[in-house]
């Protein structure tokens, strides 16, 4: 079953993503990127990370995407048509990447999702989805508490530093952009 | 499938289709109370002429939209159209699954069912579809999808009103999220978890967040107001500048689309408001929790009650206060709104890091003390650092003026 959901979001996550980078107009490639997200999501919840799930459509979809859009929309653009995608070395660039990639990805065939979900989240049972859906009881809710402890517990602690210099960078980047976008500061 | 997942899962469909129900029938008569409530504030009768005092008022306005012309301005984008009212309208009905509209019920059974065979279920119920485990990070996750409905409407249309109402409205809705978000950090600080039925159990131990987080239910109610385009915030949709703002090309009932899912987000935003700072179904007095359908039905009641008054509060608004100016709500919320809920997530850190190092445990004395922090908060956010711009500043005027006079 876990088998069958985790296709139909591999496979609508696949197509959203190619006609995102095929589409012609700005607004329905953004809103296939949104729906690329969504199946990711979907994917991260049947890996029992809900957490990360949540955030994935609380952010990537729900505030980068939405500032994308309004972008796109304030600039009106796509309305004339016409692409603006770059011939030449950025292709090749691009095949590259591609090729790196597929190569990855036939690395790490033969891994099942729900052995991968056992290695991420070994307190759980693999491969039921219900399990993640349930939480229909009072018990069953509370065994998932840590839902959010156990993205907290790492980052907050083992990986303290690294994510505080994260952050430092996107503060860089924020006020970077202030200073670009104002002349008299 | 084992029998217990069969049960759980015609348990779930049962719980499916009573919440959407009950959500869409109250919906449609939250459109008739709206009429009401609005002639009442007004010395007006409202609806009276469909059904009893109006009551069939909402199924004459379902006819009427369902056999109205549908029309498509010329030069629309013509699919992004027809699925910019479906795109509000499913994460507004997605999100009444999540909350928890009563205490959990016990159900035993073990039934043999023709066709679905061996099916049984012990244990108690949630009377939510789905108690998440990421709780109400569900709800801003999924109502942050909202705004492109609002945004895609604005840019298919093809018309400048509509465009500026669908920019205003995703401006807003993502400076609005910021705030909403931070405010209800300190309620995952209290409760310890994001699922509903543990915030609520947290408020059963201590006291309501209401009492404990007075500062972040102003921000979250400020905040729902926002995210729900409701007035004083309902920029998108302005009349008096922008036509009807995001909806001005859409007719029949794609333009119905959009007026139920705003009703419907007011029912979650209400119902949330219940929930993370009202004590959810919580009766003070603890006789709840024994589990029968007896309480099941009485904390459903009173959840109800909770929700409605907030319903109530969102039309009492609606009618009474004037429109915000576009610069003045963003201000609103850049300048005030999320700097407030980020000192206040500080302020409630520090507070219970000394509540813990004072060794005070008992949740309830805890609330007290938080309670006390509260007032002095809200004495020097309201009147220190107001200084006469929200709420003190139409009485100081009001003074001045008859000074003078």
């Amino acid at each position: 079953m876990t088998e069958i959901v985790f296709y139909v979001l591999a496979i609508s996550a696949v197509l959203s993503a190619i006609l995102c980078i095929t589409q012609k107009n700005p607004v329905p490639s953004a809103l296939w990127l949104v729906s690329t997200m969504f199946a990711l999501a979907g994917i991260y919840v049947l890996l029992h990370a809900q957490f990360i799930a949540a955030m994935q459509v609380l952010v990537y979809a729900g505030a980068v995407m939405v500032l994308f859009l309004f972008v796109i929309m304030l600039l009106n653009l796509g309305r004339d048509g016409g692409s603006d995608i770059k011939k030449g070395p950025v292709a090749l660039v691009a095949t590259f990447l591609g090729a790196a990639l597929v190569a990855a990805l036939v690395a790490v065939r033969g891994t099942s999702v729900a052995g991968l979900a056992d290695r991420l989240n070994p307190g759980v049972v693999a491969g039921s989805p219900l399990g993640v859906v349930a939480g229909g009881d009072v018990q069953s809710a509370a065994s998932f508490t840590n839902a959010i402890g156990a993205v907290a517990a790492p980052m907050f602690q083992t990986y303290l530093v690294p994510f505080e210099i994260t952050s430092v960078l996107l503060l860089a980047a924020a006020v970077g952009a202030v200073v670009l976008a104002k002349r008299k500061l | 499938m084992t029998p217990d997942m069969k049960g759980f899962l015609i348990l779930t469909v049962l719980k499916m289709v009573v919440v959407f129900t009950i959500v869409l029938v109250g919906v449609a008569l939250l459109t008739l109370m709206e009429r009401k409530v609005s002639a009442w504030m007004q010395n007006r009768r409202g609806p009276n002429r469909v059904g009893w005092a109006g009551l069939l008022q909402p199924a004459a306005d379902g006819v009427k939209n369902i056999v109205k012309e549908e029309t498509f301005p010329a030069e629309a984008n013509q699919l992004l159209f027809i699925l910019a009212p479906a795109i509000s309208f499913i994460p507004a009905l997605l999100l009444s699954g999540v909350i928890p509209w009563g205490a959990p019920i016990n159900v035993n059974f073990d039934w043999n069912l023709p066709l679905i065979g061996h099916a049984s279920f012990h244990g108690p119920m949630s009377l939510a579809v789905a108690d998440l485990p990421i709780g109400f990070l569900f709800i801003l996750a999924i109502s942050s999808i909202g705004v492109y409905g609002i945004a895609l409407a604005g840019w298919s249309s093809n018309s400048k009103y509509s465009l500026l109402g669908g920019l205003r409205s995703s401006a807003q809705m993502v400076s609005y999220e910021v705030a909403m978000g931070l405010s209800l950090i300190p309620v995952l600080l209290l409760a310890g978890n994001a699922t509903f039925s543990e915030i609520i159990r947290a408020q059963q131990q201590g006291l309501w967040f209401v009492a404990s987080l007075t500062l972040s239910f102003f921000v979250f109610m400020v905040a729902g107001f926002a995210e729900t385009n409701r007035l004083p915030f309902d920029l998108p949709e302005a009349e008096s500048e922008l036509i009807a703002g995001y909806h001005t090309e859409y007719s029949a009932m794609k333009f119905s689309l959009f007026m139920i899912a705003e009703y419907a987000n007011m029912i979650t935003v209400s119902a949330m408001m219940a929930t993370l700072f009202f004590g959810g179904w919580d009766i003070p007095g603890r006789w709840d929790e024994n589990g029968s359908a007896l309480a099941g039905l009485v904390t459903a009641l009173v959840m109800f009650t909770k929700s409605f008054f907030f319903i109530f509060l969102f039309m009492w608004v609606r009618w009474s206060f004037p429109r915000f100016r576009y610069d003045q709500l963003m201000a609103l919320g850049w300048k005030f709104m999320i700097p407030l809920a980020l000192a206040y997530i500080v302020v409630i850190c520090v507070a219970m890091w000394a509540l813990g190092a004072a060794g005070i445990v008992h949740p309830k004395i805890q609330g007290l003390v938080l309670l006390g922090l509260n007032l002095v908060g809200i004495y020097i956010v309201f009147f220190l650092l107001d200084r006469g711009r929200l709420l003190s500043g139409s009485y100081r005027r009001q003074a001045a003026a008859g000074a003078r006079g």
